[in-house]
Formats: C-alpha cells, structure tokens, sequence
C-alpha cells in the first residue's frame, strides 16, 4: 500500500510542476524567436549559432514555416508570445503591412540579407540544358499561345516548345504554391516569359494575370513539397526531370546537378551576384521594432547578421551559399537596420 | 437398442480413395495456409532488413570522425594582450586566428592570401569556439603550446570518409585537387585522426554538419516523454479503471467509449492545431516548449491508453472478481488489489504502444513550434526544445553533404532509445505478470 500511495504522490508530483514550469516560463522570454521562409533559414540559424556561441545570449530559435506564415505570424500582434522576426525570400507586400499595423505592429524594419538565384538543374549524367525564358514559359504555363491563340498547354515535350531543345518528355519538380520561392519563380519567369507574347498582352487585365501566373496541373510541372533534398535525389533518379530550387542546394550538390543556362547565362556567384543571370531575387529578415530591448539581444543580431564576416564577402553565410550584396548595398543596409529605419511602402 | 449396422465396415471409409484425396487435400490446404503465413512474415522481415541495411550503412560513418591534431600556441598576444586574465577579454580573443596559425605553420610554402584561405577552410567554424572552452576553463594554458584535436571542416571528412568521390572532375565536387593534397598529406604526418564522434552526442543542432550532434533533440525527447507519461498514464488508467469497472452501462457511457475510438483514429496533426488553439491561443503557454509538446502527446496517446487497458481490465477472469467480493472486499478494494495488478501487463502493453507513437510523432510539434533551429539544451519544462524526430527531418532538409550520414545516425540513435524504452517497459511488465 505505502508503495502505490508513493507511486501516486510522485506522479501528482510530476504533474504539478509541469504545470507550474509551464505557467512562470509564460511570463517573460530571454531568447530571440524567428519565423519564416525555408530558403532563407539555413542563412539566419547560421547567424543564431554563431550569435548563440559568442556566450552573451542564449541561442535564437529560428523555425522554418515559409515566407507567407511567417509573416501572418509576425504580424499577429505585440508580445511576447509572438516572434521578433521573420525572414522572407520576397519583399513584404503592402497589403501585409497593413494587416500588421491593423494588429499593432506599426513599425516594421528590413535587412536585405543577400540575393539567392533561382535555378532549373537537371542530372550531370545527361546534356546542359539552356533554356529561355519564354521557353520555360511555354513549358510550364497553363495556357499558352500556339499559331495566335491561347489554348491549354499542348506542350508534352521540349522539342514541341523549340526543335532545338531536347525530344525528352517535359517533367519539372517545383515548389508548392505556399513556398517563396514558387511566388519569386512565377513573378520573375512566368511573368517575364509571359510579357513577350503580344497575344496574351491583348487580354483584359484580370485574365491576361490568369494566364501569366498559372501553372499547368497536367503532370508536367510536379509540386514536390518543400523539402529540396528530395527534389536532388529525384532528379539524380530521373535523368529526363528538370527540378526548380535555391541556388544553395545546387551549390551543395554540383557533383551531383548542373544549373541550366538561362538566356544563355549558367547560374553562379558571379552571373547571379551582378544580375546577369536572370533568375535572381533579394531575400529578407523584417525586423519587428516594438521588441527591441524587450526581448534582449535583438540590436546585437542584427549587428551579427550584419557584420562583414557573416553576410559580406568570403563570411561565412557565402560558404552556405548566399550570394552578397554589392560593398556600398552592404553599409546602406547595415547602418539602415542598427538604427532601425522603418520599412515604408 | 438397436444398432445401426452400416454396409461398409468401417475401416473401409477411412481408406477409401475419395477420403484419401480429400485428407491430401485437407493436408495441402494447411501446408499452404503455414507457407502463406512464412512468405509474410519473411517479406516483412526482407522489409525490415532493407532499412536496417540502409540505415546503418548510411549512417554508421557518423559515429567515427575526423580531427585534425595541431599543435596550438596559446599566443598570450592574440588572447590577453594587457595580461589582465579578465574573463571578458579571455572570451572575446580571436581564437580562429590561433588554429589558423597553427594549419599554416604545417604548411609554410603555402603563401597566397587565396591559397591560404583555401587552407584554413579546413578548420571548422566550431575549432574557434571549442579552443575558447580551452582557454576559459583552464587560464594558464595562455603562452603555453599544446597539442589539440579541433573539428576538421565536414567537407574534407567527408573525403575521407569517401562519401564525396575524389575521382571526379575537380568542377564538379566541392574540394579542390589541392585541397584534398593537403588533406593527404596531414593524413600521412598524422596529423588527421579518426576516433569516435562525442560531439555527436554532446553538442546541440548546428549549420554545420560536423559540429551537429543530438543533444538538445535527446533531453528534449526526454523531457517531452515525461510530462507525456506523467499525465497519460494516471488518466488513461483511471479513466478506463471508472469505465470498465464502475461506470453503468448507458447511452452516456456508450456515447463515450465510440467517441474515444474514434479518437484514437484521428490524424495526429489535428491534436497539434488544439494545442496551438488551446495551450499556446488561449492559456498563452510558451512556444516550443516540452511542456505543450507534452501535453499534446499525452491527449494524442490517451485513447490508445484507455483502449487497452479497458481490454487488459475485460481480459482478468469474473472469478476473480466475484472471488474477492465473497471474502467481502469493497468493490473499489476489489479493483486496486486484484484487477488492476493482474491487468497490469496489458494495461503496460498499450502504454509502450503510445509512448513509442509519442516518440516518433513529428506532425503535432509542428503547429506548437518544435520544429525549429534550436541549439541550446533545454534546461526544463519551459524552454525552448526540439526532439529527436524532428531533429531526424531537420537533418534531412539540410544541404549539407555531411548531413546525410548524419541523419541515418539520428536515426539509429532513436531506435536506440525506442529500444531502451521498450526494453524497460517489458521488464515491468515482466515483474507485473501473473498466471492463473
């Protein structure tokens, strides 16, 4: 009997602390919390460990939910039971500014971290491709001009697009709709390849967007999540597949990949860092000023992430595969950050 | 009386060549029935064995890593210019620069800023920090030279773990000819050495794969399964103690018990947005935290915990029961003397059952905020932690070449302990077990 009446006290025991734990931890935090895109995470967890070592704070938790949840989470008000900050692989929209200001969050500041390069690779075994853009266009788009007409994509291999492309069946691993990268891709590619044919700019506004932004659901364009490791090994796989990703994982993977020519440009630092590949976006952390020297730390960051040895040249951020931006780009955006300018639309 | 005398004697029947064919037939059927049952089992082991395979063969590398041994001067010049010993100076030295010119002075023809910063690549981000710790938990190593062994960049490990072909062209992999020449010739002075990997196990996540060890997922696990099993097991076993044995049999009761079958069915996910909703929305509970993560386990493991043990409480035999109500025990002495300590092992049963689904669950950490880049180990209920799946996915969704071995690892480090915590819940169940 007095063995159960033990076994009993000390789950009630255990119990209780746990609740109480969970009660006091609810009051304050000490620790930095970041949400966000999965492209630029691998960039700014690399920053929370370095900060995490340096001994003074306690490791930022950064987790990976996406550009767009991110962003609906960092605006969901002040407190600290929502996060410090968010990262993004596209610029915040105005409309999402307002959404923030409508919770409280009035004073949001930008720290443009670098650029990342948007590739289309496909297996080494096979040729290097070398696509246009309008080429890609044709390939992916849900609808698109053929002898003057919009029609549904016909398209089934890339010889059908251009006769000097490959016979090989068209096949592409992309993004899921929620991922920045697929919003980066549709706006820079689609958008672009789209503009160059006059028949589409004929169509009222509201459907020549339809056309320019959607992507065929016929099982040539395959939504494969946002897990890009997976993409590689499929590709590796499937040497006729193409896959859609950062130029990080093709950076990781270059004895495995090979980036396809675009406009006749190959993707790497230096196409991409000077735009001469076309295929390049800014990627970003927004910054929520209200929780500055609130939850400590948060200026000694940003200093962090913004110091020449993290996101300049040769930092380390380079060796995990973001690409700087230009010298004078890197001091505007610095001092603009430590003295936190408000982003204005 | 009379017999009936059938015409054929009745030796004939049984040899007949009809019953012959039909006992063959019989006979086959069951050789059958056994083969079929063989044939599943071994595909199950054939599937079993093919991820074992794969696993350990992916991941067995991590255990062992590569270190470069170096001897370090402690150049009181570089750490503690003023000799002043004060703790803040010690920790903000350079202490990168230290290793650098320690790799450098093996290798003084190398000259070029280029070549030279190609050199020091081979250091990891994590030497800096580890010669630091050095420093700060014994001062007087300051003007000192040792031999230390600091982290080799994971890229270069991974050479010579031969997990990155050095036969292909040099554009095509991430270490140059000459990287790897350097690497060759450390390797011939010695001054590589492979041993076992503590980091592994004593370190938090990190960026970089060679200093990424399991720690935080391991105490996270830890703290996560206790309040799991702190709340589960007291009130999946009272609950169905009251249903089982006192609660009366109505429309109520019955209402209940399809209700908790169907929770036991529901996708676990579904338990993450009520606890995101309820414990973080509503009682402001902290993100990430064990505590949450707990709880929610604990709702997702209640029903498989009531169902078997309902089963294990139906399972003890009436007569015991009606046994002990006729030496006059009360009915509540009946249930804690007698059915619940035969019921124990089977109640035991569904326990590890849930708790082995907790261990493994990712989906409902996802809406409360544990799947995130957390390094520092939790310290208890209300911190920031992680567990061991979810650090198994973050592995997995690393660029990192060196991440793939290490995800195996992690896995088979999970197994270990789902092993473990099996392995103890069957010695209980052992000492509970009673025979009638």
């Amino acid at each position: 009997m007095i063995n159960k009446n033990l076994a009993v006290a000390a789950l009630a025991a255990l119990a209780s602390t746990v609740a109480l734990s969970g009660g006091a931890q609810a009051q304050g935090r000490d620790q930095i919390r970041v949400v966000g895109s999965s492209t630029v995470f691998p960039f700014t967890s690399a920053v929370a460990e370095t900060f995490g070592r340096m001994g003074k704070f306690k490791t930022p938790v950064v987790e990976s939910t996406g550009t767009g949840g991110g962003i609906k989470q960092f605006c969901a008000g002040v407190g600290v039971q929502h996060p410090d900050l968010t990262n993004a692989s596209r610029r915040i929209k105005k409309s999402e500014l307002e959404g923030c200001a409508a919770n409280g969050v009035t004073t949001v500041s930008e720290l443009e971290v670098g650029f990342d390069g948007i590739v289309i690779a496909n297996s080494k075994s096979t040729a290097h491709a070398d696509f246009t853009i309008k080429q890609i266009f044709q390939a992916l788009a849900k609808q698109v001009v053929v002898n003057g007409q919009v029609v549904p994509n016909p398209h089934k291999t890339w010889k059908d697009i251009d006769p000097s492309l490959p016979a090989a069946e068209i096949e592409v691993l992309g993004p899921p709709p929620t991922s920045g990268t697929r919003d980066a891709f549709v706006e820079l590619v689609m958008d672009v390849g789209c503009a160059q044919f006059p028949e589409i700019k004929a169509l009222p506004a509201d459907q020549q967007k339809a056309v320019c932004n959607q992507i065929r659901e016929d099982g040539a364009f395959i939504e494969a999540g946002e897990n890009d490791n997976l993409i590689v090994q499929k590709l590796v796989a499937n040497k006729d597949a193409f896959g859609i990703f950062g130029y990080s994982f093709l950076d990781q993977n270059m004895d495995k990949l090979q980036g396809a020519k675009m406009n006749g440009v190959a993707p790497d630092l230096d196409t991409i860092a000077s735009a001469k590949y076309p295929v390049a976006r800014s990627m970003y952390v927004y910054v929520k000023n209200q929780h500055v020297d609130v939850i400590p730390g948060i200026r000694e960051f940003l200093a962090e992430y913004t110091s020449e040895k993290a996101f300049g040249e040769e930092g380390y951020l380079e060796a995990k595969g973001l690409i700087p931006l230009p010298k004078d780009k890197r001091e505007k955006v610095r001092t603009s950050i430590l003295n936190l300018t408000p982003v204005t639309m | 009386m009379t017999d009936i005398i059938s015409d054929t004697p009745k030796a004939a029947i049984y040899q007949s060549d009809d019953f012959a064919a039909r006992l063959r037939k019989r006979y086959a059927a069951e050789r059958r029935f056994k083969m079929y049952g063989v044939v599943a089992i071994g595909v199950a082991l054939g599937m079993l064995a093919i991820l074992l395979t794969s696993i350990v063969g992916q991941g067995y590398t991590a255990f062992a890593q590569h270190d470069l041994a170096l001897e370090v001067f402690f150049d009181p010049a570089e750490i503690d210019p003023q000799g002043s010993r004060d703790p803040a100076v010690i920790s903000n030295a350079n202490y990168g620069a230290l290793a650098r010119t320690a790799l450098q002075a093996v290798f003084p023809e190398v000259e070029q800023r280029t070549d030279r910063r190609r050199l020091t690549s081979m250091i990891s981000n994590g030497a800096a920090f580890e010669l630091r710790q050095m420093v700060i938990d014994d001062p007087s190593l300051i003007g000192t030279r040792k031999q230390v062994r600091i982290p080799l960049a994971s890229d270069y490990d991974q050479v010579l773990k031969g997990n990155i072909d050095r036969t292909l062209p040099e554009t095509s992999r991430k270490v140059t000819d000459q990287q790897i020449a350097w690497v060759d010739k450390l390797v011939a002075n010695g001054q590589i050495v492979n041993g076992f990997n503590w980091r592994l196990f004593a370190n938090g996540d990190s960026r970089d794969p060679e200093l990424a060890g399991l720690k935080a997922g391991l105490v996270g696990s830890l703290l996560t399964l206790m309040v799991t099993l702190g709340l589960a097991i007291p009130i999946g076993i009272s609950a169905a103690v009251y249903l089982e044995e006192f609660a009366p049999k109505n429309k109520l009761t019955d209402l209940i018990e399809v209700n908790i079958n169907n929770l036991a069915a529901v996708p676990s996910i579904v338990f993450g947005l009520l606890g995101l909703a309820v414990f973080l929305n509503a009682f402001n509970m902290p993100r990430s935290a064990p505590v949450v993560g707990g709880i929610v386990l604990a709702l997702m493991t209640l029903p498989t915990i009531i169902i078997a043990g309902r089963a294990a409480l139906k399972a003890v035999p009436p007569s015991i029961r009606e046994a002990a109500l006729g030496v006059g025990a009360s009915p509540l002495q009946v249930v804690t003397h007698h059915v619940l300590p035969l019921a124990m092992p089977g109640i035991l049963t569904g326990v590890i059952i849930g708790m082995a689904h907790a261990l493994g669950e990712t989906a409902p950490l996802l809406m409360i905020g544990m799947i995130a880049f957390i390094v520092d180990t939790p310290g208890g209920f209300g911190d920031a932690s992680t567990v061991l799946p979810v650090q198994i996915f973050m592995w997995a969704d690393s660029p990192e070449r060196g991440f793939v071995e290490r995800t195996s690892a992690a896995i088979m480090v999970l197994l270990a302990f789902l092993i473990g915590m099996n392995a103890i819940a069957v010695f209980l169940r052992k000492q509970f077990e009673r025979r009638w």
